[in-house]
């Protein structure tokens, strides 16, 4: 097949023409790189992701991007009183029910990038995940933020 | 056109001096947290901080300046952003799995164990534990 990975020659096109500047022969270059890279992907053989409801992408983007402003205020003002011990750190076991890997991943760059809880380890036996959260007060909301605000989501997204 | 930084406009200049406190606050806030939260599994979330709206308010100040002191849309800077928070998770499960990894190993914290493995309390253990040495 000509192009393999059509969102990904995409992307790559408009990473060379970001990084270079856009000239017609940056264009033509850019596109060139992107094609032999995406037949250099293509001979990987990776699992494809399967995109379902795409247009979702942004909703989540916008939730994640929110998200990550409130906690980003709320893991400050638990360094900035760390002396006092407010804060309740705990382990956290969440079942998943996505199975798809590339949801997975999206999921852990959500959870990671949202400072307050961190990502530790993926079992995919029974498919559970560890979290490390900084402020477990409210184990039940975790859970709640996690299967409903991201997973759900990303269900759809990635059908 | 370049400019220089002291002929920009007054609403550039504040916004700008804006998303850069913001990201070199946060970021300094998450290098106190690394030295003061007591234990290794709260220590790996200040750097979050950082490498979130951290960088997230760096990267908007850096476009802002550029394109108004250019005169051209300028937002390179998002692939910085981008690989900063593709790249981050693979580090942090990287320590934050050898630190798990080490406690299980050697019976120390109420580290959880590993999922479906169902195993007798650690005091029980003793040498018998096969993941051991």
């Amino acid at each position: 097949m000509m192009l393999p990975y059509p969102l990904l020659t995409l992307s790559l096109v408009l990473m060379w023409l970001l990084l270079n500047g856009f000239t017609p022969g940056h264009l033509v270059l850019g596109i060139l790189v992107a094609v032999f890279a995406s037949w250099a992907m293509a001979s990987l053989r990776p699992d494809k992701p399967q995109l379902g409801k795409w247009y979702l992408l942004p909703k989540l983007f916008g939730i994640v991007l929110y998200d990550i402003v409130k906690s980003n205020i709320a893991v400050a003002l638990i360094i900035l009183k760390a002396g006092r011990r407010s804060h309740n750190p705990g382990f956290l076991t969440v079942e998943l029910d996505i199975e798809n890997h590339t949801a997975i991943a999206v999921l852990a760059v959500v959870l990671t990038s949202t400072p307050g809880s961190a990502w530790l380890e993926y079992d995919s036996n029974d498919k559970t995940v560890l979290l490390h959260i900084l402020d477990l007060d409210n184990e039940a909301e975790w859970r709640n933020t996690i299967k409903n605000r991201y997973e759900k989501l990303l269900m759809e997204i990635f059908a | 056109m370049m400019q220089s930084a002291a002929d920009m406009p007054v609403w550039a200049a504040i916004a700008v001096a804006f998303f850069l406190l913001v990201g070199s606050g946060l970021a300094l806030i998450g290098a106190i947290g690394f030295l003061r939260l007591p234990t290794f599994y709260e220590r790996i979330h200040a750097p979050t901080l950082g490498t979130s709206w951290g960088i997230g308010g760096i990267m908007l100040a850096s476009m802002i300046f550029f394109t108004v002191s250019s005169g051209r849309l300028v937002f390179h800077e998002i692939l910085i952003g981008i690989f900063v928070t593709v790249t981050t998770p693979i580090t942090f499960m990287l320590l934050a799995r050898a630190a798990l990894h080490r406690d299980r190993a050697e019976g120390n914290g109420n580290v959880p164990d590993k999922p479906n493995r169902s195993q007798p309390a650690r005091e029980f253990l003793g040498e018998s534990d096969p993941r051991r040495g």
